[in-house]
């Protein structure tokens, strides 16, 4: 469970501070994936800095399982747009940099075997980030965040830099493992087609400063052939409305 | 890929080669003086002298330029590193850095032998001091320059400072150091003739010198192209671990 409680965030610059996330509450149940939606800037990748101890600057509680974050104590997996993977490392080592750190684990497991074959790169373990097409690079941080076992999953816009269809493609890929898994997840996205697909519960931001809009109950959650169903498309305009409004 | 391209790098090296030595016979033969000599007859000479006469002063300048350069590696990277990741330190030392990169460091040299003798400490000092800078700066822009993401992705694993050097600063930045180190040895390696030509015995620098005071000049040309190969072969080894180890690139 993680309890976010009257979370503000402001950007000091020289004398000058501008509020970016504004009296943020919001639980996240355990096993939850929340997506977060909203216009860029409105802080939703802050508030996924707060989240995995990078930003320590806020104001107000975000406890995870009761406890104050820290990473060093915590299991936190961020996967972020760019990857974050290491350009020096093969894909082998990439995947083994979270338990490395944590578990000082220096061989892959069973499970991590598993994860890779399931994610398709079992393949590419010798390959090094640049010899990868996006599509690889993400699944190769997806990995990395999984093999880790996580607490938490952070997700920062991690399939908007990809073209359609691998998008697509690892959304499911995505979705699958993420069920055989249950991590509590925060996905922050732009697409109002992805937070539809990934998310639980979809939780609108206003433009910055940011603050919740509203939290919608997302009735399309896993439902079969969802982007061929009426519903999708009644909630997809239902959100464009609670955006437009903010 | 990397394998055509060192192909080709050793063609181009053999070319050069071939290239100095036909200027270097055409001037011997045009000029017709005993201060050019025929590459030839220097060459013969090397391998009648090597063993007895030069090979002592080839270790004794082999053994202060690989000292200067790891000493310079040694007290370079860490600080660089410190100066890369922490902002507080940069904002010190920068200064200090930048101010005493111009100065003529060679020019020093009157003073470091009246400080620590004409001994092997002033010759090692000479050569640390002129490829430091190079070295200190250029680890200290790798590490400015590794993006952000990097870090967070660390970050947010929990990972420690010693965790963070180890799996990110020191790979990151260790080729880059290479290159520098690489390109400072040639500085290196003038300034190694110029500290042996004072106070020792020893040393390619010495023994080219001393060639010279005799009027021995197949002595003195076999001192200079051992000098180069000496340069040579030790910046080829840098390149080939430079290539070596960022093969990620």
């Amino acid at each position: 469970m993680i309890e976010i409680k009257d979370l503000v965030v402001k950007y000091r610059r020289k004398n000058e501070e501008t509020p970016v996330l504004d009296n943020i509450n919001i639980n996240i149940g355990t096993g939850d994936i929340y997506t977060f939606i909203g216009p860029s800037g409105c802080g939703k990748s802050t508030l996924l800095h707060v989240l995995s101890g990078i930003l320590k600057d806020y104001t107000g509680s975000v406890r995870i399982d009761g406890h104050a974050i820290d990473p060093k104590t915590q299991r936190i997996g961020l996967i972020l747009q760019n990857y974050g993977l290491l350009p020096w490392k093969n894909v082998y080592h990439n995947t083994m940099l979270g338990v490395k750190i944590k578990n000082d684990q220096q061989v892959l497991d069973e499970y991590g075997r598993y994860i890779l074959q399931q994610l398709g790169i079992d393949s590419l373990l010798d390959r090094f980030p640049k010899e990868l097409s996006g599509g690889q690079q993400q699944r190769v941080a997806i990995a990395r965040a999984f093999i880790l076992k996580p607490d938490l999953l952070l997700m920062d816009e991690p399939f908007s830099a990809l073209d359609a269809i691998s998008r697509e493609e690892l959304q499911d890929l995505f979705l699958k493992i993420w069920k055989e898994n249950n991590v509590t997840t925060a996905f922050v996205t732009h697409s109002v087609d992805e937070a539809l697909y990934l998310g639980s519960k979809i939780v609108v931001f206003s433009s910055a400063p940011g603050r919740i809009l509203e939290v919608v109950d997302n009735s399309c959650f896993q439902l079969d052939n969802l982007r061929f169903r009426d519903e999708y498309y009644d909630m997809c305009m239902n959100l464009r409305k609670i955006l437009d409004k903010g | 890929m990397i394998k055509v391209s060192s192909d080709k790098k050793w063609q181009g090296a053999l070319y050069s080669l071939v290239l100095v030595i036909v200027i270097w016979q055409a001037l011997s033969w045009l000029l017709k003086l005993p201060i050019i000599p025929s590459p030839f007859a220097v060459l013969i000479n090397i391998i009648q002298i090597f063993a007895a006469k030069m090979e002592i002063h080839l270790l004794y300048s082999l053994g202060r330029i690989m000292g200067g350069i790891a000493l310079s590696i040694l007290l370079g990277v860490p600080l660089g590193f410190l100066m890369g990741y922490f902002n507080r330190v940069d904002k010190v030392l920068s200064p200090l850095v930048y101010f005493t990169y111009p100065v003529p460091k060679i020019a020093l040299l009157p003073i470091i032998m009246l400080l620590f003798g004409l001994g092997e400490a002033s010759k090692l000092i000479m050569i640390v001091l002129i490829i430091i800078f190079q070295i200190i700066i250029t680890s200290r822009d790798a590490v400015k320059g590794i993006p952000q993401e990097i870090f967070r992705s660390l970050q947010s694993l929990g990972a420690s400072r010693l965790q963070v050097f180890k799996e990110v600063i020191i790979p990151a930045s260790l080729a880059d150091v290479l290159t520098a180190t690489r390109l400072a040895l040639g500085t290196a390696v003038s300034i190694l003739f110029f500290t042996e030509t004072f106070g020792t015995q020893y040393g390619m620098g010495y023994f080219i010198m001393d060639a010279w005071m005799r009027v021995n000049y197949l002595d003195m040309y076999a001192g200079i192209v051992i000098l180069s190969l000496m340069g040579f072969c030790l910046f080829t080894v840098i390149d080939i671990t430079e290539r070596h180890i960022s093969s990620w690139r």
